[in-house]
């Protein structure tokens, strides 16, 4: 099983949420998060005092899919956050050990 | 053991004050007639007593509104243009430092201060005449309103006291002590507030125009008594208290601006009770003060927001409402004496300055003044108060009267020059008050309990470690 954690713009949201949905991946976590990569942020002023904003809003998507779907959910993530510019954002996978369903105790790719 | 016997003396003292608290009814007296008809007699006396009656009642009317409209300013306007100033950990001890004014400065107000204010004295401060609100009745005292009930204009004036001091908390917010700002303005307001108001507005003050004083000072509202005052102790208070931890290299926006302009709106409709009230009667001279405030205030908007728009490429929100605080500041001396026309102006050129204070001359010298108390109020009074000579006209308001009754110049644009130097002399004695006094009693209080919180305190916060509370409890997860 391979985690799938995608930083993503907060405005791409559904778009991803829909793609997978499409593809029959209906289980994730959003987590609300700031951060930048090389995209630059914005200066605020606030009574003639400069603020320079350089962690942005963004959302990370967190889910664990089996491993031979993990390149169909890379693709549908990507293709739908994509907008071409810098701080579209980055997917990461990693390897899961083990996933336990809560309500029955059900362990492995079963439990997902 | 000692506190028992000071609660008793106390005790004692409030008792002894309370019958010289009784109020006295004094129906108008009704003006003699011709010999003649005796029953018409009665009637025309009868008549003009219910005349003198309805003049009354509508200028009170007017003016309890005017007061409730002041304390507006400072609970919530003031309260929460100052709260959403600060950091999110600090908004309640913001807060409560205007809110505590609110009730320990009415007190205050009700024992001494009042009676130090405006009963009669020396050029400098009042007597003990009204301490405890002895003779605060019922009966209008002619030399303050010949139609409204004393006790009105004190309540009036009460209102003016607490906004003054909670001004100045903005200099030292996010890093002062509660129980030390709390004894340091209660000995301010008595300090430099009451000779000040005393001075301006007081029976026999050195600056009262209105009342003869020697160097009359036009101030209708407060320019000098409230905004200088305040705004100059403000900078004392913001360099003998050091800047906060972090200051300037931490960023620390506004945590609300949406809070602040609440207040700011809040505070432009209650200073028409500010302005509009201190004519303290109804009429004509009420309105004229009304529309200067209004046209003063608009016009700093658009100065400070033009100013900024070029200065940075964009109006924020943030320097808009700034700018009417500003321009409502400058026009408080001014407002009974000029012109609507003369108001904008005034209110332009104080946006525009008020703008450089804070962005300009704050940086240059490098002084936390945290919510720009000295900035705007200490610098918008000042050149409010100066421009007042200026602009101030007979056409508005002949307050200088010659023997005969006719009305003399008023300001330079009159052609009375001396009144430009007037002033300037008001305006230096609000500046020396306020810097002497303010540093007397920091130094003193200091001593006595120290001024600023502990370091660990100030990072963790005001609210928590000051108040025990926290402004928003939205960090545990929904249940």
């Amino acid at each position: 099983m391979t985690k799938v954690e995608a930083i993503i713009q907060p405005s791409k949201l559904d778009a991803v949420k829909d793609a997978l949905l499409a593809i029959g991946i209906d289980g994730m976590t959003v987590i609300e998060a700031r951060g930048h990569g090389r995209q630059k942020g914005h200066t605020e002023f606030y009574r003639g005092r400069e603020y320079s904003v350089d962690l942005l809003p963004k959302l990370k998507l967190e889910l664990v899919v089996a491993d031979e779907r993990v390149e169909e959910v890379v693709k549908a993530m990507a293709d739908a956050a994509r907008t071409g510019k810098i701080g579209d954002g980055k997917i990461f996978l990693s390897r899961i050990d083990d996933a336990i369903r809560i309500r029955n105790d059900e362990r492995g790719p079963s439990a997902l | 053991m000692r506190s028992a016997y000071l609660g008793v003396l106390l005790g004692a003292v409030l008792a002894a004050g309370c019958p010289f608290a009784a109020a006295q009814a004094v129906a108008p007296v009704a003006s003699p007639v011709a010999v003649g008809n005796n029953a018409q007699a009665e009637r025309i006396a009868q008549l003009e007593a219910s005349v003198a009656d309805a003049k009354s009642s509508a200028d009170n009317a007017w003016m309890l509104i005017c007061s409730a409209l002041v304390l507006m300013m400072t609970g919530p306007g003031l309260a929460l243009f100052y709260g959403g100033l600060v950091r999110k950990k600090n908004v309640l001890s913001v807060m409560m430092q205007s809110f505590s004014m609110m009730a320990l400065i009415t007190v205050v107000w009700g024992i001494i201060l009042y009676s130090l204010a405006f009963s009669g004295g020396n050029f400098f401060i009042g007597g003990l005449h009204h301490m405890f609100l002895r003779g605060v009745g019922a009966a209008p005292d002619a030399a303050y309103s010949a139609t409204i009930p004393l006790q009105t204009f004190m309540v009036y004036q009460l209102m003016f006291a607490i906004i003054t001091p909670a001004l100045i908390t903005g200099a030292f917010a996010e890093r002062m002590k509660f129980s030390a700002m709390a004894v340091f303005l209660v000995l301010w307001s008595i300090v430099v507030y009451a000779p000040m108001a005393h001075m301006v507005w007081g029976k026999g003050g050195l600056l009262n125009a209105t009342l003869g004083g020697r160097i009359p000072t036009l101030d209708f509202a407060g320019g000098t008594v409230v905004h200088i005052t305040s705004g100059v102790s403000a900078l004392v208070c913001a360099l003998y208290l050091g800047k906060r931890v972090g200051y300037p290299r931490e960023p620390m926006p506004p945590h609300s601006v949406v809070l602040s302009f609440i207040g700011a709106c809040m505070l432009w409709v209650g200073w028409f009770g500010f302005n509009a009230g201190s004519a303290l009667s109804a009429g004509a001279l009420a309105t004229s003060a009304f529309v200067a405030t209004q046209f003063a205030a608009a016009a700093a908007v658009i100065g400070w927001g033009s100013a900024e728009w070029v200065h940075h490429g964009k109006p924020s929100a943030l320097g808009a409402i700034s700018g009417a605080v500003a321009g409502l500041v400058a026009i408080t001396p001014a407002a009974g004496f000029v012109g609507p026309m003369a108001a904008m102006l005034i209110g332009l050129m104080a946006g525009v300055f008020c703008f450089l204070m804070v962005s300009k001359v704050k940086s240059l010298f490098g002084y936390d003044d945290t919510l720009d108390a000295f900035g705007v109020h200490g610098a918008g009074g000042t050149l409010g108060a100066l421009l007042t000579g200026i602009f101030a006209s007979r056409a508005i308001n002949p307050i200088f009267k010659d023997a005969g009754g006719h009305a003399l110049a008023v300001g330079v644009i009159d052609g009375n020059y001396r009144q430009l130097w007037n002033q300037a002399i008001g305006v230096a004695m609000a500046w020396t008050l306020a810097i002497g006094g303010t540093l007397i009693i920091l130094f003193a209080v200091d001593k006595l309990i120290g001024l600023r919180v502990p370091v660990e305190h100030e990072t963790e916060g005001l609210d928590v470690t000051q108040h025990g509370e926290e402004g928003y409890y939205w960090e545990t997860s929904a249940r």
